[in-house]
């Protein structure tokens, strides 16, 4: 406790120090004889603010550390308490009492659990690893290689519901009321009411099926062919996507509307401001922070939610893979996405609070 | 009345509310002169500041309504513009400080970007001309460290640094008139004092006219030439300082008076005791009959009741909307 | 209730949900065939006046096993709620209640559930226990927990602030008193608003899970499941993957416009 009061002392004399430091700077009379130019307006705002940034972003690191011990944690006490005997399924039924004891002491099995968590997290930060049992290779390897059909497919559906839902929401709530503002909230009613692995087998049906425009499902590989590999994921990001857009339209609507009716809009008008300016400058960047919340949720869920979309246009990627690893009692594999899952979650929500950050002074700039 | 630089003649507004059609300003006139300064008294939901944003064409299109009147400004009609060439005018040769400058100024822009800003929009400096001009606004609204006080935020300043941001901001085009609602209230009282005389000395060196909107008669004693007061949407009184303070002639007007705390020489004995207007503001959508003030009145009779009464002169400069001079007399 | 029927999405909600309701309340006494009985004879047929949304790849109708698979989907959505909204009712009055420790311990740990990915758990908990309907029920149900517990938790401490408590409580009435009497009738809309929502997520869920195998087991009729087997009939008979989708979406929407409606007209709480 000592130490940290220590460390917090010394971190407010050097924000007395640098502060006054850069007021020197700045008001000596020399420099402020000077006019603005281009780049002093960008360094003065980054003098002034780079320094509450990295004390906030170093009190984000340390949460964030945190939390992923604490997830690696939970994710291991769940699993070691999931019946199932690695050893017994590395063996299968015949095995005797005798190998299964030798290869339960190899694997480390025999060990307490703290024994075996501490075994496992530096085996994991070491980038070793565990092995799979069920395809006899790193899982590590295992994750990376599904990485890479998951992550783009999550990165593609965030980017079209992002496109989507953005205009979309500002739209209506600029003509709230109106025609456009309903038809665009009946959209966002059906894109709700749909279950995405529904519209999925749809877009195969239209677009596969009938068109022959994408193939209906599988993934060749970005390697052998990366146009096709492409074009393989934009249906089920489009399905992902679709029912995303739908939650975010309407967060951004609304937050929209709640911008519109602040003081400070009253004020941006009054100075004569042009309408575009008073919109996309002055209240979407307000309204902005609440999406953002909703934008973390959804990224968070769609590494993990894709699993049913995998399944519908058979995508070899990490929800098919721990779906599988479940089914096969591979438990190396399960423990190891799981806990890649939840510390993408945690992580994403980390560059969520930095996203706040940039947008919304108040965070960043406790006074 | 040539020489006015706003003049509003016969300004009715509605808002469309849940419970029906509701007349917040009703028949307003006033106007003011080029350099001066007019206090508009009344209570909060009197129609004060809805006449202020009428001016700025800022009343909410969906549910507000200018139902007639006109709106001078030099000559043409604010009402007949269009949006855009409206919108040339707001923030340029007419401008607005609101009550509370911490909900007023944009919470995630810098300040010195939200003093630019009109500069750019009105004057089309380049974003350096526009910086280096709004820096020395915020120290001519004497802001100490201005250079660094252009890129912090509304939340890092105080109340009173914030309502001067505020009048940086509105004073940067160097407008003709200034409409200033309410801009004391939400600061403590030394603060107060600084603001106004700010106020006072921008007014003087930029020989603008100030619309100075208020519940406190206080303030209209310090800073306005001329008052117009309004109740329940209608202006009741329109008359100089000296007048309104002197012979007030509107039976409101007087409650307003009486109800002001006053140091009292201590010889002054028995003290009077301060008095309060009885009653409440009546709602706006009750259509009365007569005067809208006659339920609260000290002096009620017949008449009152009975029928709207006009705005009638009680002596050169000084109009009242009341029974009591109808005749044309001046004499209640 | 004359206010409600005002309201247009209280009112599209209302007949869209009554529809399922009511097949799956028709669905107990009679349906156009034996959901489960299979005709070899007529397999992946199209729909036709025998068969009005055709049959699937065993030749059973597609119209019976759409009404019982609303039985299932009710049922879920109603098992779910009851599970998430009970324990989350309490939680969040002990977190109310007691505050501190137990608030933060209560709040952080819902936090951590509603970060974590729904389905994956799901997925776990039908891998420990094997697939089967009740289980689906359970991990939804888990869920649905922090949701409730969070509702709960804003609203008590809103009313247990409130004067008219002091009062109570000054004049001698019981804590217990003081619950039963104030803060749950003031709980009761939000909860509504709330569980109609949620059943709409719950349908969507079980749809989901029952369509990797987890849920419904065959040959029981679930959503799901039938889009499930659709899909590899596709290019034969693509009216089998229509209908299913369309009565979830159908379900979906009438729940959540129900909700939307609710709130609209009595939302005391809620944004």
């Amino acid at each position: 406790m000592a130490s940290i009061g220590l460390v917090r002392k010394t971190f407010r004399l050097r924000t007395v120090f640098l502060t006054t430091l850069y007021a020197d700077i700045l008001f000596s009379e020399h420099y402020c004889d000077k006019r603005y130019n281009n780049l002093s307006i960008m360094v003065e705002r980054f003098l002034f603010q780079s320094y509450d940034m990295s004390k906030y972003l170093i009190k984000k690191i340390f949460t964030l550390g945190l939390l992923l011990f604490l997830v690696s944690w939970v994710v291991f006490a769940v699993l070691f308490v999931l019946p199932g005997d690695p050893a017994q399924i590395i063996l299968g039924i015949n095995a005797t009492p005798e190998t299964l004891a030798n290869l339960r002491s190899e694997l480390g099995l025999d060990k307490p659990f703290w024994t075996q968590y501490v075994d496992w997290i530096s085996r994991t930060l070491s980038g070793a690893g565990s092995q799979s049992i069920h395809y006899d290779v790193p899982v590590f390897d295992l994750i990376l290689s599904r990485l890479a059909v998951t992550g783009p497919l999550a990165f593609i559906a965030m980017i079209i519901a992002v496109v989507i839902s953005l205009p979309l929401g500002i739209f209506a709530a600029r003509h709230q009321n109106k025609t456009g503002d309903i038809s665009v909230m009946t959209f966002t009613q059906m894109g709700l009411a749909t279950p995405e692995f529904w519209l999925g087998i749809l877009l195969i049906l239209f677009f596969s099926v009938k068109l022959g425009l994408f193939p209906a499902g599988g993934f060749p590989g970005w390697l052998a062919n990366f146009w096709g590999s492409f074009k393989s994921l934009l249906l089920p990001a489009f399905a992902l996507g679709v029912v995303r857009a739908a939650i975010l339209t309407r967060v951004t609507r609304s937050s929209v509307l709640d911008v519109l009716q602040e003081d400070y809009i009253r004020t941006a008008r009054a100075k004569g401001l042009r309408e575009r300016t008073v919109l996309y400058v002055h209240a979407l960047k307000n309204a902005l922070i609440p999406v953002l919340t909703i934008l973390g949720l959804q990224m968070g869920q769609l590494l993990a939610g894709a699993i049913i979309i995998e399944n519908v246009f058979y995508l070899p990627g990490l929800g098919r893979l721990v779906f599988q690893a479940i089914g096969q009692r591979d438990l190396p594999v399960v423990r190891e996405i799981v806990l890649f899952m939840a510390a993408a979650v945690v992580i994403v929500h980390f560059f969520v609070d930095l996203a706040y950050a940039v947008v919304d002074p108040r965070i960043r700039l406790k006074r | 009345m040539s020489s006015a630089l706003l003049e509003i003649q016969d300004l009715t507004v509605s808002f469309q509310t849940s419970q029906g059609v509701r007349r917040a300003v009703e028949q307003v006139s006033l106007y003011i002169e080029e350099g001066e300064t007019l206090g508009l008294v009344g209570e909060s939901g009197c129609g004060k500041s809805v006449t202020a944003l009428s001016v700025l064409g800022l009343v909410d299109r969906s549910t507000g309504l200018i139902e007639s009147g006109r709106i001078l400004f030099k000559g043409k009609n604010l009402l007949d513009l269009n949006t855009e060439a409206l919108r040339r005018l707001r923030g340029n040769a007419i401008s607005m400080v609101f009550q509370e400058p911490m909900t007023s100024l944009n919470p995630v822009l810098p300040v010195g970007r939200q003093i630019a800003e009109p500069l750019m929009t009105h004057q089309g400096l380049s974003k350096i001309e526009a910086y280096a001009s709004a820096m020395t606004w915020l120290e001519r609204v004497k802001i100490p460290m201005a250079r660094k006080r252009m890129q912090e935020y509304p939340h890092q300043l105080s109340g009173g640094m914030r309502q001067r941001v505020m009048i940086a901001m509105a004073m940067v085009c160097s407008p003709s008139l200034l409409m200033a609602d309410e801009p004391t209230t939400a600061l403590d009282v030394s603060t107060q004092a600084q603001i106004l005389h700010l106020i006072e000395k921008l007014k003087a060196d930029l020989k603008m006219s100030v619309l100075f909107i208020t519940h406190d008669l206080g303030i209209v004693a310090q800073t306005a030439k001329r008052v117009v007061v309004m109740y329940a949407g209608q202006v009741v009184e329109a008359a100089s300082v000296t007048d309104i303070f002197d012979r007030p002639a509107h039976p409101y007007t007087r409650g307003l008076l009486r109800s002001i705390p006053r140091m009292q020489p201590p010889t002054d004995v028995p003290k009077k005791r301060l008095q309060e207007i009885k009653g409440t503001l009546p709602s706006l959508d009750i259509i009365i009959p007569g005067c809208r003030f006659a339920d609260r009145c000290p002096e009620v009779f017949e008449p009152c009741r009975q029928k709207k009464p006009d705005l009638s002169p009680v002596q050169a400069g000084q109009q009242a909307r009341c029974w009591l001079y109808a005749d044309g007399s001046g004499k209640p | 209730m004359n206010k409600h029927l005002k309201n247009i999405n209280f009112r599209c909600g209302l007949v869209l949900t009554a529809v399922v309701v009511l097949a799956a309340a028709v669905s107990f006494f009679w349906t156009p065939y034996d959901a489960n009985r299979m005709d070899p004879g007529h397999r992946l047929e199209a729909p036709s006046f025998y068969h009005l949304l055709g049959t699937d790849q065993y030749g059973r109708d597609i119209l019976s096993r759409v009404m019982v698979g609303a039985v299932n989907s009710i049922f879920v959505g109603l098992a779910t709620v009851v599970i998430g909204m009970v324990a989350g009712v309490v939680l969040g009055l002990i977190a109310a209640y007691i505050g501190k420790w137990a608030d933060e311990s209560i709040m952080r740990l819902s936090d951590l559930l509603f970060g974590f990915p729904a389905v994956l758990t799901a997925i776990l908990i039908s891998a420990i226990w094997g697939p089967s309907i009740s289980n689906v029920m359970v991990a939804i149900g888990i869920f649905y927990i922090p949701v409730f517990t969070r509702l709960t938790r804003a609203v008590a401490l809103g009313i247990w602030g409130r004067e008219f408590i002091e009062a109570a409580r000054a004049s001698g009435a019981s804590e217990w008193a003081i619950t039963f009497r104030h803060v749950l009738p003031n709980l009761l809309s939000p909860l509504i608003i709330q569980a109609t929502i949620q059943f709409a997520v719950a349908v969507l869920a079980e749809a989901g899970l029952s369509y990797l195998g987890l849920g419904t087991q065959p040959p029981h009729a679930s959503w799901g499941r039938m889009l499930y087997e659709a899909q590899t009939f596709m290019e034969i008979s693509p009216w089998m993957c229509i209908f299913p989708g369309l009565a979830i979406a159908w379900t979906v929407l009438g729940f959540n416009l129900l909700g939307d409606g609710i709130r609209d007209n009595l939302d005391p709480y809620m944004l």
